[in-house]
């Protein structure tokens, strides 16, 4: 690692004036950016912690809306979220990167095989930063990349919580992220389906299957449905057709598991 | 430089440290207390888990900075007040949960978090939480078998291997 500063702001404003200076950047729990710094693939002058702000912590559910801090930990959301968000966080890495990975930090790093984007595309969700409201449908834009600004920072997040839900991943077994993962949520006005892990542009909303199980919510509707292998990402873990198979039975079994 | 102060198995601690000191050097090497292994240093093998304020976290991907003020305990902490091996220990001792013994103080770390939220897990549980613990030499059946023993429970079901 690079020689950085290091600083403990205890609220929003505070960190969002320390994340003014040049080549400040936030820290949340660390469990990418530690080793992305240990690789030297960054250079900050200084690591601005967002763990002990505390208006950035805790999950609640009030009137159908899930509220969770952009501090909270992968454990928290495991343990207080609604039921299909709680199973998906409770699957992330390992125990010990729960304990300290949160969910803001996985939603501004939008990995292309991270499970979180799934579920905030699938569900109706808004990114709540310091600055302003984004809805979760225009908040991932590609690879790694997010409608955050430079030092902008994600504050909470809220979701509606739908009638049934189910997230179904593959975990690649030496990293534990997803191979592919596709998370269903059923609202009253129809049903939203978003696919992690499998294709080169990212986190995608899959409209055909979003049709198919608005009008008959059975995994049988998704017979012949099938999303296109071109843009399925190949690499040694598996190939384009194999992503493109296994976005196609996660997606019946996570209607499965609810029907 | 900044000073870093936290309590480290009960008793206070404090050293020198650059902001980006990993918790596990400034353990191992601000306080000389070398049970805490760096496997991997890639946050994939657990070597290095300690407790942060009662959880299990990857020592090698936490700065020192991020503690501060913190409980922290690691495998120096583990044994009884009269030095005699805890009962997590015991067990691995027992079932043969170990081999080489590097990835011991990560492993004993996480059963030890484990058994905090879960006193009775079944075997299925054990495996599930031991998904970020690495071990080289055991192929984890006696690992499993001896944190089922620390938490009381019949091992007899899990064949001998
Ligand atoms: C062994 C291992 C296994 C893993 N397995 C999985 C998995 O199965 N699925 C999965 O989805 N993830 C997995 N992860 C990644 C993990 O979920 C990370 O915790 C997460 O991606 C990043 O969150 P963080 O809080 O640690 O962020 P950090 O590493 O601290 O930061 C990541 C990026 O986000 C920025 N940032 C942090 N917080 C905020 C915020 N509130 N607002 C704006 N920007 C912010 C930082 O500046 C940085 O650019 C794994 C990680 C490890 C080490
Ligand atoms: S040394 Fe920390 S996880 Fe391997
Ligand atoms: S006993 Fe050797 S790595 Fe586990």
């Amino acid at each position: 690692m690079y020689e950085f500063e290091f600083e403990k702001p205890s609220t929003i404003a505070e960190a969002v004036a320390a994340l003014a200076d040049e080549d400040a950047q936030a820290l949340g729990g660390g469990q990418t950016l530690i080793p992305t710094l240990k690789q030297r693939l960054a250079m900050p002058s200084k690591l601005v912690s967002l763990a002990g702000i505390a208006e950035m912590k805790g999950v609640s559910i009030a009137d159908g809306v899930l509220t969770m801090g952009g501090g909270a930990t992968h454990a928290e959301v495991a343990a207080d979220a609604c039921a299909p968000l709680a199973a998906l966080a409770a699957n992330i890495g390992d125990p010990a990167v729960r304990n300290r990975g949160t969910l803001g930090g996985s939603l501004a790093n939008n990995d292309p095989a991270a499970d979180y984007p799934a579920a905030m595309l699938a569900l109706k969700s808004t990114i709540v930063t310091n600055a302003r409201e984004i809805a979760g449908d225009d908040f991932f834009q590609g690879l790694f990349e997010t409608a955050l600004e430079e030092g902008e920072i994600i504050t909470s997040v809220r979701c509606e919580i739908p009638e049934a839900a189910n997230y179904q991943k593959f975990a690649q077994p030496a990293s534990r992220f997803a191979l592919a993962g596709v998370f269903v949520a059923k609202y009253a006005d129809g049903v939203r389906v978003a696919v992690t892990g499998a294709s080169e542009e990212g986190v995608f909303r899959w409209s055909e299957a979003e049709a198919a199980l608005s009008a008959n919510f059975a995994p049988d509707a998704l017979a012949g449905i099938s999303v296109d292998a071109g843009s399925m990402i190949a690499d040694l873990h598996g190939s384009k057709e194999y992503r493109a198979h296994l976005v196609a039975v996660l997606a019946k079994r996570a209607v499965a598991a609810l029907a | 430089m900044a000073k870093v102060s936290m309590t480290v198995n009960g008793k206070a601690a404090s050293g020198e440290a650059e902001g980006r000191m990993l918790l596990s050097s400034f353990l191992r090497e601000e306080l000389g207390l070398t049970g805490t292994h760096v496997g991997c240093d890639t946050s994939q093998c657990g070597a290095c888990v300690v407790h942060v304020d009662g959880k299990a976290v990857k020592a090698c991907t936490m700065l020192a900075m991020e503690a501060e003020g913190s409980e922290v305990s690691t495998i120096e902490g583990q044994a009884n007040a009269d030095g005699s091996l805890n009962v997590i220990q015991q067990a691995f001792q027992d079932h043969h949960g170990l081999q080489c013994g590097f990835c011991t103080p990560g492993m004993v770390m996480s059963a030890a978090a484990l058994l905090k939220d879960n006193p009775k897990p079944s075997e299925a549980e054990i495996r599930h939480y031991l998904e970020g613990n690495l071990c080289r030499c055991t192929g984890y059946h006696n690992i499993v078998k001896a944190i089922m023993a620390a938490s009381g429970q019949d091992v007899s079901s899990i064949a001998a291997e």
